[in-house]
């Protein structure tokens, strides 16, 4: 690599520092604060650039106007930010972690529909920045003069929060309450008005991050999940809570993939290996490593991310008669479906679709909930399992039904290596790391073109012939999720899914009364996979192809809102939740425009009205003795 | 041979020596009472017997071999039991499914996939629950138990691998005055019956003086004091360090 070029790409990764430091940064003070993960900032950082547009176009002229539009913006979106601490936040503060995600991805949906509607689908490419819009020579190559003032735009805020948090009033109770929030409620301090200020401060930063971002990239309405996930990635590599931290990982970062891209095609030990293409994965690795080696980030403190205490949950009990009953007619109900399925094609595929959700939902259910492990990754293993069904056909030439029986073992087998690092952490921190394992499966899918068929997928992947007919591949669909449901269910209630629940419950006591907590997690992670890889491998053969785009962070999230509107604590709530939520999505997305925007309010109103989801809040009519 | 031998036990967090250079025994048959003012290091002792913290130096024999370094899933599958000052059980858990897990992974059955749990060892679930006073609460969950009875639940599940040694930390903390005497009566009865032996702190000076056969003494963590109640009692340390603090 020429020192040209080596300078260049170094500049180019300090301007995306900057902007990665700005987003990452008020997500980092948010949870600190307030400890919320809150998905909603990346969509802060979305609006920041949309809203930056439609001033810059207006007064954005002069050098003057373009930075008062640039301020204003967000200014603007910082009030929004306001706004949905006051009306949502406020009220689940003291929800458990899960449910506060939940409600935070609810805002992702109902802000990219909000934008959809304002700014119209199309990618708005702003105006370059008055007065900085040439380049400067460095060493012979032309670099813009806007990405040097960018570089130094990172610096500055750094500086000028170490100032805000050292010497004003509001910074110190920012510091009292990320280091120690019973303080904070000692100091007799209005937490309500702190907690608001934070996150107005979190928005405007991360908005102000976007809109800078303006001359450089258009407007789109995807970057919001892509700026979340980078700023996840930043905050975690940091440490959360810790403002250098996040300084230092947006930096490491930022630079890591300048330098893939500096690097871009070589030889390495006689191998072909593009370095550019790694620049999608490359984050992730970093916090992957980061996370296994220290596991609270680069500048955290051990135990910083304390989350509130898990429910209270009513023990589970085997289904009595009634219940039983109940799962007879829908089971009769189901097989009898086909008869009347003739008559409306579609249902029957939508009913596949529906199964195919309900046996993931229940696989991530299985460790979400008694597992007490928190996947957001749980893609990963439907991913192995449709991908290694589908090489198995195209690329070894196996019959579909061989394939589809070495879906969980692809899945089984991923669980195995990933799982192993991820048990060893709790909380957020396995959160971030099972979606870090998730992304590397992704973006291999996406990139290896030679393999996978890169972002176009494996197509033609069909189901054998005595399955071709839509009804009968119901049938094995139907067969397999209920063996698969019931199958993780009678685990749950044999020893080995006591000690599963032992070890979520209290950790300190299952290990003293002889139990293998890391083992037994590891094995129940291991199983989920496996059985999540049958839903992988029965959706590729239903829809006849798989792509990355099914296997993305969406499907994770998906998996995690089915279960959670169901309901962590009962059996049936994985169930529940996922038929209920492919039928909605189905149902809003083919009559109205904005259903995600439908999706996400239903979302809320569903997690406040049922804070023990829909499953748990109708058993909790019939259980009588409930903490 | 004593049943634990404890030599030369330390432990320090950062600049705080927590633990410094104990040595005691406990025997099969006694009861004996580790005391000690607020922070003197008892749960740190425990902590390391049982296997949850690792020593800084010193070495742990229970019935004449090492268990120094083990785990507490392993020192426990040795026959130590031991119950925590701040009660841990399994809240998701009815109160008989507490025992039962216990007795599950005492008996190797922790690894069934499909054997249903809550049939398996409720004749002995329920009799280790008669024992504690806690059987007609066996099918309530845990989670609704009042303190009182998460710490005899704590008993029976620690009871559940017939452990030799049983290691209390504060077991009637929280509890009535005529609980407090209850389980402990209870605790001299097991020790008698199934001559095992029993570390146990306390605060509360009459429970100490009414069922301990000897006692130890920490302060910021030294062995300041052994021997017979009796004797501790008037000993002058002991008494300095009580008098104007508590009792
Ligand atoms: N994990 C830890 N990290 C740092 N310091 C610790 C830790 N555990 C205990 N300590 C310190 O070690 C000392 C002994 O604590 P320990 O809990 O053993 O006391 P104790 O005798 O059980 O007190 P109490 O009667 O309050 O239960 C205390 O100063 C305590 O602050
Ligand atoms: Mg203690």
């Amino acid at each position: 690599m020429s020192p040209d070029a080596f300078a260049v790409q170094f500049l180019n990764g300090l301007a995306s520092a900057s902007t990665l430091f700005l987003i990452a940064v008020g997500l980092s003070l948010i949870f600190g604060v307030t400890r919320i993960v809150n998905f909603a900032h990346g969509s802060f950082y979305m609006l920041g650039i949309f809203v930056a547009y439609s001033l810059v176009t207006r007064i954005g002229d002069s050098p003057f106007g373009f930075w008062v539009s640039m301020l204003l913006a967000a200014l603007v979106v910082a009030i929004v930010g306001l706004l949905v601490e006051l009306v949502l936040l406020r009220r689940i503060y003291q929800a458990p972690e899960l449910f506060q995600l939940l409600a935070t991805f609810a805002v992702v949906l109902i802000v990219r529909d909000a934008t959809l509607a304002i700014w119209g689908p199309e990618d708005l490419l702003g105006p370059r920045a008055p007065g900085l819009k040439g380049s400067v020579d460095i060493l012979g190559r032309q670099f813009p003069t806007y990405d040097l003032v960018l570089i130094c735009i990172g610096p500055a805020v750094l500086a000028a929060l170490w100032f805000v948090l050292t010497r004003t009033r509001f910074g110190v109770l920012i510091r009292a309450a990320t280091q120690d929030r019973d303080m904070v409620g000692a100091l007799g301090v209005n937490q309500a008005w702190l907690f608001s200020g934070v996150f107005a401060l979190g928005a405007f930063l991360a908005a102000l991050g976007g809109a800078l971002q303006l001359p450089r990239e258009p407007a789109n309405l995807g970057i919001d999940l892509v700026a979340i996930g980078e700023a996840f990635v930043v905050v975690v590599v940091g440490g959360m809570g810790s403002i250098p931290g996040a300084f230092l990982a947006a930096f490491i970062i930022a630079e890591i993939k300048a330098m893939c891209f500096a690097i871009g095609q070589t030889t390495l030990f006689g191998v072909s290996f593009s370095f550019s293409k790694l620049t999608l994965v490359v984050e992730f690795l970093v916090m992957a490593a980061v996370l296994i080696w220290r596991p609270w980030g680069l500048m955290g403190r051990p135990g910083a991310a304390t989350r509130n205490a898990a429910e209270i949950e009513v023990p589970l009990k085997p289904a009595d008669a009634r219940t039983r009953k109940l799962g007879w007619v829908v089971l009769i109900a189901l097989v009898l479906l086909p008869l009347v399925g003739t008559a409306f094609p579609y249902t029957i595929v939508l009913s596949i679709d529906i199964l195919v959700a309900v046996l993931f939902a229940t696989s991530l259910h299985f460790i979400m909930g008694p597992g007490g492990m928190h996947s957001f990754g749980h893609a990963a293993y439907f991913g192995l399992g449709a991908y290694g069904a589908g090489l198995l056909v195209k690329q070894l030439g196996w019959p579909m039904e061989g394939a589809l029986a070495a879906a969980p073992v692809a899945a089984a087998v991923g669980a195995l290596i990933f799982g192993w690092f991820c048990v060893r952490l709790s909380g957020v921190y396995l959160a971030m790391l099972t979606l870090a394992f998730a992304q590397i499966v992704w973006s291999i899918a996406f990139q290896w073109d030679e393999l996978t068929g890169g972002s176009n997928g494996i197509v033609g992947l069909w189901p054998a012939e005595w399955l071709s007919e839509k009804w009968a591949y119901y049938y094995l669909t139907l067969t397999l999720t209920v063996a698969g449901v019931l199958l993780l269910w009678r685990v749950l209630l044999a020893p080995f899914g006591y000690a599963l629940r032992a070890g979520r419950d209290s950790p300190l006591r299952a290990d003293a009364i002889g139990i293998d907590v890391f083992h037994t997690q590891w094995m129940g992670f291991v199983l989920a996979g496996a059985v999540c890889g049958v839903a992988g491998g029965l959706f590729a053969f239903s829809k006849g192809s798989i792509a990355p785009e099914a296997i993305s962070v969406g499907r994770s999230i998906d998996g995690l809102v089915m279960v959670l509107l169901g309901g962590i604590q009962t059996l049936s709530g994985p169930v529940v939740g996922a038929a209920l939520f492919t039928w909605l999505q189905d149902l809003i997305a083919r009559e109205f425009q904005y259903w995600r925007a439908a999706l996400g309010f239903t979302i809320l109103v569903l997690v406040l009205a049922f804070p023990l989801g829909v499953a748990g809040s109708i058993k909790r009519l019939f259980v009588k003795e409930v903490a | 041979m004593s049943l634990l031998e404890v030599r030369g036990l330390s432990k320090a967090f950062g600049g705080v020596r927590a633990v410094a250079n104990v040595t005691f025994e406990v025997n099969a048959g006694e009861l004996l009472a580790l005391i000690g003012p607020n922070g003197a290091g008892k749960s740190t002792c425990f902590n390391m017997l049982n296997g949850q913290l690792t020593p800084d130096a010193g070495a742990i024999a229970f019935e004449g071999q090492s268990i120094t370094g083990m785990k507490p899933r392993q020192v426990w599958r040795r026959g130590v039991g031991r119950t925590f000052q701040i009660t841990a059980t399994f809240s998701s858990m009815t109160v008989r499914e507490n025992v039962q897990v216990a007795l599950l992974s005492h008996h190797g059955r922790l690894k069934s996939l499909f054997t249903r749990a809550c049939d398996q060892f409720v004749d002995e679930a329920n009799a280790l629950l008669e024992r504690v006073g806690m059987r007609p609460q066996a099918e309530r969950p845990c989670s609704v138990l009042a303190y009182g009875d998460l710490k005899r639940l704590e008993l029976a599940v620690a009871l559940a691998n017939k452990p030799r040694l049983l290691l209390m930390d504060e077991p009637t903390a929280g509890m009535a005055p005529k609980e407090r005497i209850a389980l402990m009566a209870l605790a001299a009865d097991i020790v008698r019956t199934d001559n095992i032996g029993v570390l146990f702190t306390e605060h509360d000076m009459d429970v100490v003086f009414a069922h301990a056969s000897r006692m130890i003494v920490l302060n910021r963590g030294e062995l300041i004091a052994a021997g017979a109640p009796a004797a501790v009692r008037a000993d002058p340390e002991v008494q300095r360090i009580y008098l104007g603090s508590r009792h």
